[in-house]
């Protein structure tokens, strides 16, 4: 059953990924994103990561790529045109991504302590065992200060933006 | 039990609840233009079936029969898509939402909930969110001004107090320590209303915002922005007819039942009744089922009825108004909520 589902999901993100980069209209690239994005949260969902697969459907395809598809609207941007690329590219490309993907496997197989994780395994439908708590555990009390840290790096993002955004009060009287 | 029983079991009640649902949704749009209706002093529909109750049956029929027209220049499988996820999303919520006890039912079957499961709440959550492109793309790709102006109206706004919305029910969790809708409940139901969330859990700040806030996320009046008729002609489904244009009126009244379900199970006890304390427990299977739901229906009902009387008094927002409404009373109220709420546990 849940290998059934992680076929169909995967399959179903993968289909998402190459139908985002075939296709011409970036509307559509971003819908395939969204479908991305959400078949990947159903396979955390089946590895036992239910906090993280609903995170990742309420920040990335509720959140981020909605500001995607509003760029998108607001910008009105045409069909891409559709360029053979460089020979070089060609040749080169498909071999570079094979050796890379090969030297993250073996390194990812190779790691300590990662065991196998089996499809389903942390999927338990009674009160309080869920994993949220361990999780709350480790960001606000062994992590405490990486996850502050973190926060304050997005608090001077979300100031340089507006500091970005924000006209001079000159250029806004020569505008009067 | 055997696969085969939990397969017919599940399917049955899916089957069940989509039904009343719709029902649910279609009688919902009945009570709305007769309390309106009365409101403004006048009858409201009255003429097909008494009191106007077959209304809704008839209105089925005429969108189902009307000429459905595609203008030349949209933008075809965006357009044909955008209804789909907007009713979808309305639809699904109600698969966690929990109507009654765990325990009535054959095998042990949990027979007043879809499916239970441990991060209910959030799961309601990420629907919401993910209804928004609904809109989005219904307005853009109509290929109209006034669908586009609609369309980016209510994605900033449902993006806006969706943030307050997630902050106002955290206090709720903070008490509960769970994310389970059915733990929620439960934790809220040991004295009756007293420990309900909005009285005895000092949730009432919470349940202000979230009232605020849910009508926004539904694009209901006073915050109706999105299809302000005066200004926008129809808003983001402008270029919509026929069964298209009422999948999106279902998503609306989909989404307001929705509302009024989180907001029963969050702060008014759920399926719970007010006296449930002083009342000895029966040891009758069917009337406590029947009791619960009675429950239930009747707080859900109440919350719908508060739409229908908020739309019939309030006068809409203004944008600004509306933009400057939810970023900065709401979005500090809920945060204030919630650090009251955890020096408060704290403390204890």
């Amino acid at each position: 059953m849940h290998l059934i589902l992680f076929f169909l999901f995967a399959g179903l993100c993968l289909a998402g990924a190459i139908n985002l980069l075939l296709q011409s209209h970036p509307i559509n690239s971003a819908l395939s994103l969204i479908v991305v994005m959400t078949s990947l949260a159903v396979l955390y969902l089946l590895l036992g990561a239910e906090f993280l697969a609903i995170a990742q459907i309420i920040v990335y395809a509720g959140a981020v790529m909605v500001l995607f598809t509003f760029v998108v609207m607001l910008l009105n941007a045409g069909r891409e045109e559709r360029t053979l690329g460089s020979h070089a590219a060609a040749r080169i490309g498909f071999p570079a991504v094979v050796a890379i993907l090969a030297v993250l496997a073996t390194v990812i197989l190779r790691a300590q302590g990662l065991g196998a994780v089996h499809l389903g395994e942390g999927l338990t439908n009674s009160h309080g065992s869920s994993n949220l708590v361990v999780l709350s555990q480790v960001l606000f009390h062994e992590l405490l200060l990486p996850f502050e840290v973190t926060s304050v790096l997005i608090l001077v993002a979300i100031l340089g933006a507006v500091a970005l955004a924000r006209r001079d009060d000159e250029e806004r009287t020569a505008e009067k | 039990m055997t696969i085969l029983a939990f397969v017919l079991w599940s399917f049955a009640k899916v089957v069940v609840v989509t039904v009343v649902l719709l029902m649910g949704i279609a009688y919902t749009v009945l009570l709305e233009r007769k309390l309106v209706g009365r409101i403004q002093n006048r009858w409201g529909p009255s003429r097909v079936g008494p009191f106007g109750l077959l209304q809704p049956l008839v209105d089925g029929i005429k969108s189902f029969l009307k000429e459905d027209l595609i203008p030349a220049a949209v933008y075809r499988p965006v357009y044909l898509l955008a209804p789909i996820i907007a009713l979808g999303c309305a639809l699904i919520s109600i698969a966690v939402i929990p109507f009654g006890e765990p325990d009535i039912g054959p095998h042990g079957f949990d027979l007043f909930e879809i499916s239970n499961i441990n991060v209910g709440l959030l799961v309601i959550l990420g629907i919401t969110s993910m209804g928004v492109y609904g809109v989005a793309l219904a307005g853009w790709s109509s290929n109209n001004k006034y669908s586009l102006l609609g369309s980016l109206r209510s994605s900033a706004q449902m993006i806006s107090y969706e943030l307050a919305l997630g902050l106002s029910l955290v206090g709720v969790v903070l008490r509960a320590g769970t994310l389970n809708l059915r733990a929620i409940v439960e934790q809220q139901a040991t004295a009756g209303f007293a420990t309900w969330n909005i009285f005895g859990g000092l949730q009432f700040l919470g349940f202000l915002i979230y009232l605020a806030a849910a009508f926004a996320e539904t694009n209901r009046s006073p915050f109706d922005l999105p299809e302000a008729e005066s200004e926008l002609t129809g808003g983001y489904h402008t270029e919509y007819s026929s069964m298209k244009f009422a999948m999106f009126f279902m998503a609306e009244y989909g989404n307001m039942i929705n509302v009024g379900c989180v907001a029963t199970l969050l702060f008014l006890g759920g399926w719970t009744g007010p006296f449930e304390n002083l009342i000895p427990p029966s040891d009758n299977v069917f009337f406590n089922a029947a009791l619960s739901l009675f429950w239930f229906v009747l707080k859900v009902f109440c919350f719908l009825c508060l739409y229908v009387w908020v739309r019939g008094t309030l006068p809409r927002f203004r944008y600004d108004q509306l933009m400057n409404f939810g970023w900065r009373v709401l979005l500090p109220l809920a945060i204030l909520n919630i650090i009251g709420t955890s020096l408060l546990l704290a403390y204890r």
